[in-house]
């Protein structure tokens, strides 16, 4: 009874008090919840996607959003998992339990190889010649068709959990693991790490951080979290083809992780969560089928016009404010901070300078 | 072989360098990763084809129509969708590889998926050194000469050129000057797209016409640009050719060429890049920290 009192108490103090704490929790339990509510296949299926998703797309954020090391060809990773997986699985006959982490290991591997050949390459250069991994390990996918499948891939592979709801729940519950796991990495002091070396990376190197080394790590635990993701995706449609590796899949993480806005972890699985089902849906309809990426690339844009930043900062800045004074997050309703009681709707009419930011340049 | 990877080389190596030096200069002036460079060259090749079969106007005058709508569509697009997130470097990018989806699902939409073919502009070939050439390359060819020079001339003798040249060196300090720097910017995307759809004219009667054709040159365009140096004109000109020969000698020369000519391309990239971070010709960004 006194930690069930304790418990009620953690949770009114310290998640009803934000509503962006609220809101995860009520996604947490609904996520859980949900086969038992309504176990529809087709829902099912798509939600198990769009969690195989939401593990890629919090991968790439943490690399790009927290490091700065935008990577265009994070489906390497992700195919690399797939393609290890499947192959192992079928060549060598081996249970998907033992694939999968084959395959993690694998996208680990290709992660500290492509860390270490962008350790020297910085800003836009690093984006666009990570870019051309995945291309590089297509092409040769098609040069050797015998081994790899060539255009159709590497089917007919077994798969994890014999229900529709096994499955949700086995890529549901490696996708909270995996995204708590990488949230509470970016909150610690290695993600200070992370954002220091993003803002200014030779400040960081005078601090005494060894950025190299950070960054190759960085760089494994994305590959190694997307090379899971992969892994889980072809055992999943029990196939690994050639659009793992795709330009299309690349730029997809991309716009997830800017669309739900960039180092925050959550943002991009909030982009995944909401733009994946509705691209599907759209789907399911015949007359807006064919359009369904014309209406997914409308939104993005639109969106992107009124929150530049992404949609979860935007979000955030609407349900809460920063107190001025502890820096501490308030709900929106509250017109005194609730750790130092300082005013907080003072600090909103500060007046700025309509369109100053324009002629600043473009850092 | 050889005449063969001379002349492809060559002809492909032009094409590249017109889409590179468009993409390189629009990076230098407003560091913009344009993703749909290569969307707007796929729309001028789709523009020329419905001007030149529906309305049978002739192969000049599409062409110089489709030239000119695309790059006033493009300066629409800059002031509609880019210059609003102009700040967010991150939203810009993703709002160019939206412009690409766009551009791709609406021409999906309008002309299906299949692949469209356009009469060659001229027939006929002529020999040059025991290896015959088609008009239509030797077409291309000399219509990327003479856009390069067009647009040496443009960067090196004219005020604008002078604008965009020093705009692209030091943003504030052009603006500082008293040069109009959005209007700067917006000139350079309108020669850098217009470079891009000269290309999409004169490559479409040689290559097919699909909704996806901007892929492939992209990924292409992108290794030649860094390559090159980013920004760099010289650097860009320099990297088209060499991935065009590269390109032509892997198609030619290997087993399975067809298949790895692209990979080979970026493996090519990718080794320059661990020599020389900045490209062969780039800058070291040092000062932009």
């Amino acid at each position: 009874m006194f930690w069930l009192r304790k418990a009620w108490a953690e949770l009114k103090n310290e998640v009803f008090v934000l509503p962006s704490r609220t809101l995860v929790l009520v996604w947490v339990i609904a996520l859980l919840a949900l086969p038992a509510v309504y176990g529809d296949a087709y829902v099912l299926r798509i939600l198990t996607m769009t969690c195989i998703f939401a593990i890629f797309a919090a991968s790439w954020d943490l690399l790009a959003g927290y490091t700065g090391q935008v990577n265009f060809g994070h489906a390497l990773f992700f195919g690399a998992g797939a393609y290890t997986s499947a192959l192992m699985s079928l060549k060598l006959g081996l249970s998907p339990w033992i694939t999968i982490w084959a395959g993690t290991l694998v996208a680990t591997l290709f992660g500290f190889l492509v860390g270490y050949i962008c350790l020297r390459l910085r800003g836009s250069y690093l984006s666009l010649a990570t870019l051309a991994l995945p291309l590089i390990a297509l092409g040769l996918l098609f040069a050797f068709p015998d081994f790899t499948g060539g255009e159709l891939g590497v089917s007919g592979l077994r798969r994890l959990a014999a229900t529709p709801a096994g499955n949700y729940y086995l890529a549901a519950g490696s996708m909270l693991a995996i995204v708590f796991g990488l949230w509470l990495l970016a909150d610690s002091k290695f993600g200070i790490v992370l954002h220091a070396i993003r803002d200014d990376e030779v400040a960081a190197r005078a601090s005494g951080i060894n950025t190299p080394r950070y960054k190759m790590l960085v760089f494994a635990i994305a590959a190694a979290a997307a090379g899971f993701a992969g892994a889980l995706f072809a055992h999943y449609l029990r196939v690994a083809g050639p659009s793992t590796l795709e330009v299309a899949l690349s730029f997809q993480v991309v716009i997830w992780g800017i669309f739900g806005g960039a180092a925050t972890i959550y943002g991009p699985v909030a982009a995944v969560f909401i733009l994946y089902p509705l691209t599907e849906w759209l789907g399911s309809f015949r007359h807006f089928g064919e359009l369904r990426l014309l209406i997914f690339a409308v939104i993005v844009l639109l969106v992107l016009l009124f929150m530049p930043r992404g949609l979860s900062p935007w979000v955030r800045d609407k349900l809460e404010t920063l107190c001025p004074r502890c820096k501490q997050r308030n709900a929106f309703s509250r017109t005194t901070c609730r750790l130092c009681g300082a005013g907080l709707k003072a600090h909103a009419s500060q007046s700025k300078v309509p369109g100053a930011e324009r002629l600043v340049g473009h850092q | 072989m050889l005449q063969d990877i001379l002349v492809t080389g060559l002809v492909n190596g032009g094409v590249y360098a017109l889409l590179a030096i468009g993409f390189s200069l629009i990076f230098g002036v407003a560091r913009i990763v344009n993703i749909a460079h290569t969307a707007f060259y796929m729309l001028a090749a789709y523009c020329f084809y419905t001007l030149l079969t529906k309305t049978g106007l002739g192969f000049v005058l599409s062409g110089l129509i489709a030239v000119g709508a695309v790059t006033a569509f493009s300066v629409l697009c800059y002031r509609l969708v880019i210059e609003p997130v102009r700040e967010h470097e991150a939203a810009v990018l993703i709002a160019t590889i939206a412009l690409a989806l766009i551009f791709q699902e609406v021409m999906l939409f309008t002309f299906g998926g299949h692949f469209l073919g356009i009469p060659s502009t001229l027939e006929g070939a002529v020999r040059v050194l025991g290896v015959s050439i088609p008009y239509q390359r030797l077409l291309i060819l000399v219509v990327a000469a003479a856009m390069l020079l067009g647009v040496w001339f443009t960067l090196y003798r004219t005020r604008l050129g002078l604008a965009i040249r020093a705009t692209a060196n030091d943003l504030e300090v052009a603006n500082l000057m008293g040069m109009n720097v959005n209007r700067v910017a917006m000139a350079t995307v309108a020669i850098s797209v217009g470079l891009a759809s000269v290309a999409g004219v004169v490559v479409a009667p040689v290559f097919v016409v699909d909704p996806f054709m901007w892929l492939a040159p992209l990924v292409t365009m992108l290794a030649i640009v860094v390559l090159g140096g980013l920004g760099s004109l010289k650097g860009s000109l320099i990297g088209a050719l060499v991935i065009g020969y590269v390109e032509a000698i892997t198609v030619f020369a290997v087993p399975a060429g067809a298949y790895l000519k692209g990979a080979v391309a970026l493996l090519i990239m990718v080794i320059v890049l661990l020599a020389r971070p900045e490209g062969l010709f780039g800058v070291a960004f040092e000062e932009e920290r």
